[in-house]
């Protein structure tokens, strides 16, 4: 069975078209597993909305909840489906055309430059 | 469906297909309009690297040589941490036309996914990291 990665992928973009879904990822990521209520003190939303937001986030998988202290409830940032988006991302981000035209530029430029080679191609190669 | 496995792009140069080969497999060829600098080892296994101005390099890892129809190679896949296992397959092939060569490029292999990445993206929910922490301090209890 081929895994969905799309699925996955989507969510994360799901996740991250929302700005309060986007600075509670932030907050996760920069400052590590956190509660509803610490995510609230550093952050201008209100803890109902966090929470409410932390579990869509844990709903999906994006975040898993784990039992701290005192029967809070901490949520930890989950990075794999964050690999699967980067691996759309650089699909998106390869770029092919510039290359291939860097190369046909190479090539007409070798053919008009050949053996006699110019001072500045010889300035070019061993610098 | 949107995601893109496959990438493919053909250019035609007006140039034989043995200086396009020299263009594409040699240090001096892809360090010239590539990469800045180069280095390649040219047959199948080998290794090859590409520095850039900017510092950053890339390793490949020469998968196919028949000279001067195709080229492939693997390597890193552009945006992800150095040390992630995942690759992509690129695969030059060279067609000698009348003019000159018909050159195409395919890169696959954005799109895969291995069974253990699968695994952890999709897993998590109820295991996560807190187990995950407790089998590495097992593990090093252990050793």
């Amino acid at each position: 069975m081929p895994p969905d990665i799309e699925a996955i992928a989507e969510q994360v973009f799901v996740a991250l078209a929302d700005p309060t879904r986007r600075a509670i990822l932030a907050a996760l990521a920069s400052g590590g597993p956190a509660t509803a209520t610490d995510l609230a003190a550093r952050l201008p939303i209100t803890r109902q909305a966090i929470a409410k937001h932390l579990a869509l986030l844990a709903e999906v998988g994006l975040v898993t909840a784990e039992h701290g202290e005192r029967r809070r409830v901490r949520y930890r940032l989950r990075s794999a489906p964050m690999q699967v988006a980067q691996q759309f991302l650089a699909a998106l981000a390869r770029d092919w055309d510039r290359p291939l035209e860097a190369l046909t530029e190479h090539l007409d430029r070798s053919t008009r430059e050949p053996t006699t080679t110019p001072l500045e191609e010889a300035r070019g190669h061993h610098a | 469906m949107g995601f893109p496995d496959r990438i493919e792009r053909t250019v035609e140069v007006a140039h034989p297909p043995g200086k396009v080969w020299a263009a594409l497999t040699t240090a001096e060829g892809l360090g010239a309009w590539f990469g800045d600098e180069a280095t390649i080892d040219l047959r199948p296994g080998g290794s090859a690297r590409m520095r850039f101005s900017s510092g950053f390099t890339v390793d490949m890892r020469v998968e196919r040589v028949e000279e001067p129809a195709v080229f492939g190679f693997t390597w890193q896949i552009y945006g992800l941490p150095e040390d992630d296992p995942r690759r992509t397959y690129v695969e030059f092939t060279l067609e000698p036309t009348g003019a000159g060569t018909r050159l195409r490029v395919v890169e696959t292999g954005f799109a895969q996914l291995p069974e253990d990445a699968y695994r952890a993206a999709y897993d998590g929910n109820t295991k996560g990291w807190a187990s995950e922490l407790g089998e590495l301090a097992d593990y090093l209890d252990a050793a």
